[in-house]
């Protein structure tokens, strides 16, 4: 039998309802519009025409996006940057978190020390600008002439991330390890064959992190990176942003389309593709907020 | 005495007599050939410390390697020399930014304000949010609706802090008189409803102090709140329905279940994301703040890492934004460890 609901219940159930659905609908909104003005025509964006629906819809907003040599270069800069960022990343953490994990390793207190260190206290952004100068031309002097590898190698490690797995790699039982070894296998053999696979989701979760820190990254790459042809995604967008709500450069503007229509379509251009891997990654980006790295 | 007599030696019970620990003729020569012990199992295990070595080097070279440049707070700033070679100044940077009297000084205090209250404001407006959102899910009863709800918050995490500083750009921006076009649809709308006046709207929200903490603290809520309310939404889900049954039966009503039943259920969890928000206050993600202001906004918007960005990185005063920002992060490390130290007392729980 279905139990009555008591006022106070129904009361909660409807502020829950209509608040919720009042804040979903303001996150999505923004998006919304960013489509809509992408693709409505000029007279339609500059008077503030649109608010359901596109009007005069056109695509040369997109199409200008789509021309430009410097927006693929850019996306194809930004997967460089994610994929080898964290290949990178990911490698140096497992092996780190797997030394550590170990119990027998000396000093291990200290290691684990030198590592939280660092989330306590950073030395600020003109020491670390000072420090990636005078090992980027410790890079030239070895032949790495691109910003690219140094961003690559020096930015996006977090020991955060290095003690999640660590931790995950404390879970896996001690009794497969040693049955292992008794089958002959190496360090890097239980490394890869057990503990690896046995760690997978947290593996699959901190490989997430590391990817969408790479993805999002702005400021060091606008910092290190002096040629524009290596320049990310994200710096490009901001880049383009200055440009197109300068008001000199508005005041000159006499295409079909308005300006704000080509930052738009920039920035839809840059969400979609989160939105259609989204689906896959999902599950592995709620586990990340619980597993936290809360050690008992 | 005899805690110490059985550190070396074994009472053998039949007889009643003390022997030798054989192990301990192992201990002794460990403790004193304590180093060639140390290379011993290092060698032993070096495949262990090779693997170690990349994570101690990255960190050594782009973590610690920044912390020797932190020298350069108490040299004399020079474009060319590397800071070993400047001259010591001693703590005249620190003296000016502290006590001057200057305009430095000014805008120091007005960093370290804007630092805190944009934190603060932030711990007090944003913290809350998820927390509602997760009990405000819990009440949807259907899978698919409850999905949707989440997915829909969500969405904004996903944009990286560019992208949605751009979209924030864009949504309150500016109108241009001469070419007679309006401002961003965010301010029509609030123009519309009466929260601004139309002269706010045209000239751009950006552009104007005294909206830079409401914008920064709404578009927070709007990224993250959906997102964070994820970590709650687990610890009302695991509380077990007979605990909901049982207070039913007592007569509670929802409010006494949320006083009674989820709010106890949910409380070590909010205790420890408020602990960790606390301790991390002094460390604002200063690309927002960044991508946000601008000369027009400095007066609520400037915070130190910015501060120590502009005269840094953008001016030459490397000395003058080093011992800003030393000074802040220490501060924020005096929080973060207090934190930790304050959450494993109260929970049992040690965020490290």
């Amino acid at each position: 039998m279905k139990r009555k609901l008591e006022i106070s219940e129904l009361i909660f159930k409807i502020i829950s309802y209509t608040l919720l659905t009042v804040f979903a609908l303001c996150c999505l909104y923004p998006f919304l519009y960013a489509v809509f003005a992408s693709i409505s025509g000029r007279r339609a964006v500059e008077y503030g025409e649109i608010v359901l629906f596109p009007k005069d819809v056109q695509f040369a907003a997109f199409r200008e996006m789509f021309n430009d040599n410097m927006f693929w270069n850019s996306y194809s800069n930004t997967l460089f940057l994610t994929f080898f960022g964290t290949i990178w990343a990911l490698g140096v953490s497992i092996l780190g978190a797997y030394a550590l994990s170990k119990k027998r390793l000396l000093f291990r207190k200290f290691f684990n020390f030198y590592l939280v260190f660092t989330m306590w206290f950073s030395a600020g952004i003109v020491p670390q600008y000072l420090n990636y100068l005078a090992t980027k031309s410790v890079f030239n002097g070895i032949g790495i002439m691109d910003d690219k590898w140094l961003v690559v190698i020096a930015m996006g490690m977090a020991a955060m991330n290095i003690i999640l797995l660590r931790n995950a790699f404390e879970g896996v039982p001690g009794e497969i390890e040693e049955a292992s070894i008794v089958d002959g296998a190496t360090e890097f053999q239980v490394l890869t064959k057990v503990f690896i696979p046995m760690s997978k989701s947290t593996i699959a979760t901190v490989a997430l992190f590391f990817g969408i820190s790479r993805w999002n990254g702005y400021f060091w790459a606008r910092q290190m990176i002096s040629n524009p042809n290596e320049h990310p995604l994200q710096v490009f967008i901001r880049l383009k942003l200055e440009q197109y709500t300068d008001s000199e450069f508005t005041a000159g503007w006499n295409m079909p389309y308005a300006t704000d229509s080509v930052i738009y379509a920039l920035i839809v251009c840059s969400i979609i593709p989160i939105l259609v891997i989204y689906p896959f990654i999902q599950k592995y980006f709620a586990k990340g907020t619980n597993a936290g790295g809360v050690k008992e | 005495m005899k805690g110490r007599a059985d550190d070396y030696l074994i009472l053998d019970e039949a007889t009643g007599t003390y022997h030798e620990d054989p192990e301990q003729a192992v201990r002794d020569d460990v403790e004193k050939h304590y180093w060639l012990h140390v290379g011993r199992t290092i060698v032993k295990d070096w495949r262990l410390y090779l693997m170690l070595l990349p994570t101690i080097l990255v960190f050594l070279f782009w973590r610690y390697m920044p912390m020797y440049e932190l020298l350069g707070a108490f040299k004399v700033s020079d474009m060319v020399k590397p800071v070993s070679d400047q001259l010591y100044a001693g703590f005249s940077y620190f003296r000016t930014l502290l006590t001057g009297s200057g305009s430095l000084t000014t805008e120091f205090w007005r960093a370290m304000r804007n630092t805190f209250l944009l934190s603060f404001y932030g711990l007090l407006f944003g913290f809350p949010m998820p927390i509602l959102l997760a009990l405000f899910f819990n009440e949807v009863r259907s899978n698919i609706a409850r999905s949707v709800y989440q997915v829909l918050t969500y969405l904004p995490k996903f944009m990286s802090t560019v992208v949605m500083t751009s979209l924030v750009t864009m949504l309150v921006k500016q109108s241009i008189t001469t070419l007679n076009t309006q401002p961003g649809i965010v301010s029509q709308a609030l123009q519309a409803l009466g929260l601004i006046s139309a002269d706010a709207a045209n000239a751009g929200l950006l552009n104007n102090p005294n909206f830079f903490r409401a914008i920064y603290q709404i578009s927070g809520i709007w990224e993250t709140a959906g997102y964070d309310s994820i970590v709650f939404f687990a610890a009302i889900i695991a509380i077990s329905p007979t605990s909901y049954e049982a207070a039913q039966i007592d007569g509670a009503g929802k409010w006494a279940q949320m006083r009674y039943v989820v709010l106890p259920s949910i409380l070590s969890t909010i205790v420890i994301m408020l602990i960790t928000r606390i301790g991390s206050m002094l460390s604002i993600g200063y690309e927002k703040v960044l991508l946000l202001y601008n000369s027009n906004t400095y007066v609520t918007a400037d915070v130190v890492s910015t501060f120590a960005q502009r005269y840094g990185l953008a001016g030459s005063d490397k000395g003058i934004a080093s011992a800003a920002e030393m000074m802040n992060n220490i501060v924020g490390m005096l929080l973060v460890i207090g934190a930790n130290t304050i959450a494993r007392k109260a929970s049992n729980v040690s965020l490290y």
